[in-house]
């Protein structure tokens, strides 16, 4: 499949006006560089099982991902009977404790980070920078093969002599490991097995997406070209990259101090009237490698989140994006300064108080390119012509939920107001508003946007807006009753809680608990949704949203193998051209060339 | 066309609305560094290798501080084994000249050569295991023990790592079915990658030398 190479004279002529002498080996001049070679598969196992197609991968992981999210809300549901109906005692003490911690680490981990990197990363990467595919599309099988290794093993702990870990999704040690902590034997070996391997096998995904977006883009592509989605995704993957080696570390020393009995993390302790073996290792360590991953993680989460909003909202105001440089700043300041907050998380854990006032102005600080972000959401929004399609009534829903949520993380960030609310339903509000409900908003809002990209048919608009309503009413409906009660003072972690003197919870945790059902089973609509118009939903029309990316350039819908047919696209603006004032076109696809658009002025962001 | 290579912060600071820029920008070649997308994503694996054992470090640095630390023996094997991979990476760096000058006998005896020591070097590390087991110097007794173990083993993984590229390097040589270029790209990388692990040796080795 060759390519056309407008440049290769011009080029040819370069190298010998420069004189250079023989270019080292790693470097082919541009235009001798041959076309990347496609792998082709060659049986039904290759094709439809261990595929090397980015597409195909992102689908797999966004399949697998949904499906252990389903077990995640399952038990959230479960643990929202429990807390309302305690007299129906539906779950002891430690089974809950195992139900809060499978649900946290399902969620964060295995849903959030695998949807948005492993499956918007692979659908989206090569389809927008203009690539056929990853650049090392073996090592994005095997990655992919990994972590439904890592899921399997995550559920097998339900299924091991004493259940799944209870430790917290934080895995503190000394409890985590020790006697009367439910699964203490099995279920925290599996989960920190599990937790490698997904390490491990994110490694791998994460060279595939950074190396792509560097050096895969097509002809005219330029990093400042890029949409927002994929340098939200290429941000994030940097921070994957840098901040799950330090779960990895903590993971393996745990797991030694777990099986073989070493005491890097236990110290001297006292067990069921027994002294343990374990002497002088420091429970504070492994805080400070786990939230040295743990922080990042949720701009691992968020920044995608950002980026995808981005692009929809832009697509779906027919106007250009406001401040498309300072919201790729925003995105890199933010990666940057998400390592140096880790200690907010650990204001109760006995630090040095100084300690904490540097993390609480760090955290303070990340708070301005956050706001800056909202900002220019807000002002793309102004004047645009703004489609409430159901893509778009979810980024609102977004834009609102994540503005409150960050807001009360402003208050959380300062350590007097954090040592009282921190134990208590406050915090539980926060972070499920601004890294649970917000990025779940955007993941809806990206399948109805790219859903027709993926299946060439429409999901029911009509459905899409049902599931929506009810969706964001319903997350306030569950949080906002949660930040009352945290100012009550309600304590979180506690598996049930009747009446007290000074406080009533029964009927809020009624009220909240059946939020959260009708919040869980309209999910129903969704999937309903999704599977009705898998089989016989309306045709899509090519390019339905009128959209500038290049995803929806490509020669047919959905795009085939190898993505772009024949020739590579060439690109000659940025993805955001709508409405150009003069223009006679009401978008401008990236790889318009100027000449075939009459009268379109730039404009300067 | 571009003569010299942008920083980042010049990346992101381009105005790509100004005719100027969008002239150049459709010259673009969609690449960002001049640089192979193997060594790229060789430098990417060391760079999250280094991330991993500077976590290591800081855990030994923080964990040696408290008062149950006690040293361990240093058994002279280790120093013999150090050689070992330092001949290892003496020999990579031999067969990566050699392989530039497509000199194909001395890069096939350069590449067993290498493989040989490497397995040695893992033997040896296998030895000393063995030697501080039967003296009693086990995980569990003392963190020190502890950190030796899982420091020479997370070593020796990344050395296996290199290893599995090592054999598929070897094995398309001796199949005689390759491109020169391809070839010495591959050795070139693995020989970086040797002396990366041998870098990171010297560092593990002498922390727990002078602590």
């Amino acid at each position: 499949m060759p390519d056309e190479f407008d440049y290769k004279i011009e080029a040819k002529a370069d190298m010998a006006a420069s004189g250079t002498s023989v270019p080292p080996i790693d470097y082919a001049p541009v235009a001798e560089r041959p076309e990347q070679e496609l792998y082709h598969s060659k049986s039904w196992w290759t094709t439809y099982v261990f595929s090397q197609d980015a597409k195909y991968i992102g689908i797999q992981y966004t399949c697998v991902a949904t499906a252990i999210a389903l077990v995640g809300l399952a038990l959230s549901l479960l643990m929202r009977l429990q807390l309302a109906f305690p007299n129906l005692s539906l779950l002891d003490a430690s089974v809950y404790y195992q139900f809060i911690t499978m649900h946290g680490m399902i969620m964060v981990v295995f849903f959030l980070t695998a949807l948005f990197l492993g499956g918007f990363g692979n659908l989206l990467i090569p389809l927008m920078c203009g690539a056929r595919d990853m650049v090392f599309p073996y090592v994005n099988m095997l990655s992919f093969w990994v972590f439904v290794l890592a899921v399997l093993v995550l559920v097998a702990s339900f299924f091991v002599p004493g259940g799944p870990t209870g430790a917290g999704w934080t895995l503190y040690p000394p409890q985590a490991i020790t006697a009367g902590t439910p699964g203490n034997l099995w279920g925290i070996v599996l989960m920190l097995v599990s937790l490698v391997l997904f390490v491990i096998g994110f490694t791998m995904g994460g060279l595939n997406y950074v190396i792509t977006v560097l050096q895969a883009r097509t002809r005219g592509m330029t990093l400042m070209r890029l949409p927002l989605s994929i340098w939200g995704i290429f941000v994030a993957t940097i921070l994957a990259l840098l901040a799950f080696p330090a779960l990895l570390v903590g993971g393996i020393m745990l797991l030694l101090d777990a099986v073989l009995g070493t005491s890097f993390f236990m110290p001297v302790s006292v067990s069921m009237g027994e002294l343990l073996q374990t002497e002088g290792g420091s429970p504070i360590l492994f805080q400070h490698l786990f939230w040295f991953f743990g922080h990042p993680e949720v701009y691992i989460v968020a920044l995608p989140a950002f980026g995808i909003v981005s692009d929809l909202i832009s697509v779906h105001a027919r106007k250009n994006i406001f401040g498309y440089r300072m919201m790729v700043w925003a995105l890199v300041i933010i990666g940057a300064l998400s390592f140096i907050v880790w200690a907010h998380h650990m204001y109760v854990a006995g630090m040095n108080p100084w300690f904490g006032y540097f993390f609480a102005t760090t955290t303070l600080i990340i708070a301005v390119p956050t706001a800056i972000k909202v900002y220019n959401w807000v002002l793309t929004l102004w004047r645009g012509n703004i489609h409430l399609t159901v893509p778009m009534l979810f980024t609102l829903g977004f834009i609102i939920t994540f503005l409150n949520g960050g807001l009360t993380g402003l208050f959380l960030g300062n350590v007097v107001i954090d040592v009282p609310l921190s134990d208590t339903y406050f915090v539980v509000a926060h972070f499920h508003m601004v890294m649970g409900i917000a990025p779940v908003l955007v993941v809806f809002g990206a399948v109805y946007h790219w859903f027709p990209l993926v299946t060439g048919r429409m999901l029911d608009q009509g459905l899409g807006k049902l599931h929506f309503w009810i969706t964001f009413v319903g997350a306030y409906m569950i949080y906002t009753p949660m930040y009352y009660q945290g100012f009550l003072g309600v304590p979180r972690r506690y598996f049930e809680m009747y009446e007290s003197s000074y406080i009533s919870t029964v009927g809020l945790n009624v009220f909240i608990t059946l939020s959260a059902l009708v919040v869980g089973l309209a999910q129903i609509i969704f999937f309903y949704n999704v599977i009705r118009s898998v089989l016989k939903g309306e045709k899509a029309e090519k390019n339905p949203w009128k959209a500038n990316s290049l995803e929806w350039q490509t020669p047919k819908m959905p795009p085939e193998h190898g993505n772009w047919g024949e020739k590579l696209p060439v690109v000659y603006r940025w993805p955001y051209d709508f409405s150009v004032p003069g223009a006679d076109k009401e978008h401008i696809p990236q790889n318009v060339s100027p000449s075939e658009v009459a009268g379109a002025k730039v404009e300067k962001t | 066309m571009k003569k010299k290579e942008e920083t980042f912060f010049q990346l992101i600071s381009q105005k790509p609305w100004e005719a100027s820029q969008a002239k150049l920008d459709n010259k673009h070649d969609g690449k960002t560094l001049k640089l192979s997308r193997e060594k790229i994503g060789v430098r990417t694996i060391m760079v999250v290798s280094t991330v991993i054992f500077s976590f290591f470090v800081v855990a030994y640095a923080d964990r040696m501080l408290i008062h149950d630390w006690k040293n361990m023996p240093e058994p002279w094997l280790l120093w013999i084994n150090t050689c070992i991979l330092m001949i290892t990476s003496y020999f990579f760096h031999k067969t990566k000249i050699a392989s530039d000058r497509s000199e194909n006998v001395k890069v096939k005896n350069g590449l067993f050569t290498v493989g040989f020591l490497s397995f040695t070097f893992i033997f040896g590390q296998m030895l000393v295991w063995y030697q501080l087991l039967n003296l009693g110097y086990f995980a569990a007794s003392n963190v020190a023990n502890a950190f030796f173990y899982m420091l020479t083993t997370i070593h020796g993984l990344h050395l296996l790592g290199g290893l599995i590229f090592w054999g598929l390097t070897i094995s398309k040589f001796l199949k005689g079915n390759y491109r020169i270029s391809k070839m010495q790209r591959s050795i070139e990388l693995c020989a970086i990658y040797w002396h990366f692990l041998l870098i990171v040796w010297f560092v593990l080795f002498g922390l727990m030398l002078f602590t």
